[in-house]
């Protein structure tokens, strides 16, 4: 756990950067610091790398204090990926992976093993990219490689400064949703800084709103989205979100248990035939044990029903918790919400005219003009 | 065309003296080159670390850079006498400012985000700079290597002037006996040693570019 104490910040020029910040950033989960720019986002998070300092104030690691740590011991100890990929251009995605359990000095099988499973992990295949060069791979692949950088040395913390912003779009979604995939398996205590809210309603569990140096609110995405605690909160969520968000129920109450599901088992055609029985264009896949496997659409079936369900599964499609907030359906841009259990065991799916149906009655409540 | 002819005669008759006054050429030049890098690369890094020596050592390698080429050696003549270590003196002082430059704009070029990489995974100053910085700058410091190489090439035909041997000694017999056989069997070799060493070190320079390359 770190925690943050009447921190400050005063650069020598006077300028005061942070004012008091009192801050928690839970162990295991993601915690968004966001605000406009020159909030302090960035200076808040670069101190618990110390590639920044504060003036006083009192900042402890699991009870320890910062200041008593050396800072290269310390930052080895943390990931870190930062907004312009920073990748080694001259060493290979190899080099540039191992690198900090190099600097720990790793025995050299133990970094093998390692890199090969953070490639795997993040869909890239070791044998191919290992000896490419950064300059060799797309905008994406390259902050895939930044991320797993970070988890090389298994770090408890990792930092992450606006780490998706300078991608296009379906590479930022696809990388988002690929960390919310990940922090389920890593479970590492994460200090994302952003700017941009849908992100931070997508990913977090904890955002932490700054301005001017201050926090202004700190809380769950759905407490931001239900309950902004002023107008500046309000401003910056934006007016369609909190149009969106309020009120909504969460996600168990739109469950559709009866929603048809493929077993990995079955043939591709007898799927088909499931999908047209009930009118379904895609069906979430289970295994054996009922654990949620990913989702099968109609169009790649009827292309290939000479392959098994395996090899049409579609893994990014991530499930949600039953618990999980409406508003990551709403913010992402899935067209299937599959639910599930914290055991991954397949519960159903949400259920998306009820969904629609709640929105479209507060919507009305709100503008007053339709009936 | 006789005059070609004739040339090319000479130029066979005398083949093994040429070669070996072309391999004290290369040889001076070599020293000369080495010795500059060695005490070049470390300035330069020195300039780009130390924000304050940037402007001493930078003019002074420019200053060194533009004193006439005859002039240094007979400067350098009063100190260190008459033979082939005044010369590779000489042509170190030379070759010192594109190798010193360019490793200072090496070093200072390198991506702000990776030298912040490097630094916020917990590399330690000589680290960022053996494992990021200098890799890095090796780019620059080829072109700088390449002109150094050319201007030695060059200046290295005075050489004789200053009790120094290399393809000089055929050029100033040439001159000396108003021999425009002997001038050109010098002559040629020397531009030739200056056009392939541009070569070599240009697609040196290409590939470690293309490697270094985001």
């Amino acid at each position: 756990m770190i925690q943050l104490k009447k921190i400050n910040k005063i650069y020598e020029d006077g300028f005061h950067a942070l004012k008091d910040i009192d801050l928690t950033f839970e162990e295991g989960k993601i915690n968004v610091l966001i605000g406009p720019s020159g909030c302090g986002k960035t200076t808040t998070m670069k101190l618990l790398n110390r590639l920044i300092d504060y003036t006083n104030g009192e900042l402890t690691i699991d009870g320890k204090r910062i200041s008593d740590i050396n800072p290269i011991d310390l930052r080895r100890q943390m990931g870190y990926v930062i907004q312009s990929i920073g990748l080694f251009p001259h060493m290979t995605i190899y080099d540039n992976v191992a690198a900090v359990p190099k600097l720990l000095k790793w025995d050299k099988q133990k970094i093998n093993k390692k890199v090969d499973e953070l490639l795997k992990m993040v869909d890239l295949d070791p044998e191919v990219y290992k000896k490419r060069y950064p300059n060799e791979l797309s905008g994406g692949q390259q902050q895939r490689i930044g991320v797993i950088r970070a988890l090389a040395a298994e770090p408890k913390i990792i930092l992450m400064d606006e780490p998706f912003s300078a991608l296009d779009p379906i590479s930022r979604e696809q990388l988002q949703d690929e960390l919310v995939k990940l922090q389920e398996e890593i479970n590492k205590t994460i200090v994302f800084v952003t700017h941009d809210m849908d992100e931070a309603i997508k990913i977090a569990d904890q955002i932490i709103l700054m301005r001017d140096g201050q926090v202004v609110q700190k809380g769950t995405p759905h407490q931001l989205l239900t309950s902004p605690a002023n107008a500046f909160v309000e401003e910056f969520i934006g007016s369609d979100r909190l149009e969106q968000a309020r009120g909504l129920p969460p996600m168990t109450a739109f469950v559709d248990e009866d929603f048809p599901y493929a077993k990995i088992d079955q043939s591709v055609e007898d799927v088909i035939t499931l999908m047209v029985d009930h009118k379904k264009d895609q069906l979430p896949v289970v295994d054996v044990a009922d654990k949620y496997l990913g989702i099968i659409s109609l169009y790649r079936a009827v292309r290939a029903t000479d392959k098994t369900v395996q090899d049409l599964l579609n893994e990014d499609i991530i499930a949600y918790r039953r618990s999980a907030e409406v508003e990551k359906f709403v913010a992402s841009k899935d067209t299937i919400a599959p639910i599930v259990e914290a055991d991954d065991t397949f519960i159903g799916v949400l259920d998306q005219d009820l969904l629609l149906e709640n929105l479209h009655d507060k919507f009305d409540a709100k503008s007053g003009v339709k009936s | 065309m006789e005059f070609i002819i004739e040339l090319g005669r000479y130029m066979a008759d005398h083949s093994s003296e040429l070669v070996s006054l072309t391999i004290e050429h290369i040889f001076m030049v070599l020293y000369a080159i080495g010795l500059a890098l060695i005490v070049g690369v470390p300035l330069g890094i020195l300039a780009a670390k130390v924000e304050k020596l940037a402007p001493l050592i930078l003019s002074l390698v420019n200053i060194l850079q533009l004193i006439p080429s005859i002039a240094m050696l007979a400067i350098l003549l009063l100190y260190f006498g008459l033979g082939t270590q005044t010369v590779v003196i000489g042509l170190f002082f030379y070759s010192l400012l594109p190798i010193v430059r360019n490793t200072y704009v090496g070093v200072k070029e390198v991506d702000a985000s990776v030298t912040e990489a490097g630094k916020g995974i917990g590399m330690t100053p000589l680290q960022l700079l053996v494992k990021i910085q200098f890799p890095l700058s090796i780019p620059f410091l080829m072109a700088g290597l390449r002109v150094a190489a050319v201007i030695a090439v060059a200046v290295a035909t005075i050489a004789p002037y200053i009790g120094g041997g290399g393809l000089g000694r055929q050029i100033i017999s040439g001159i000396n006996l108003q021999n425009d056989i002997y001038l050109y069997a010098g002559a040629i070799p020397a531009a030739a040693l200056a056009i392939i060493a541009d070569l070599i070190l240009g697609l040196v320079e290409k590939k470690t570019k293309k490697r270094f390359a985001n």
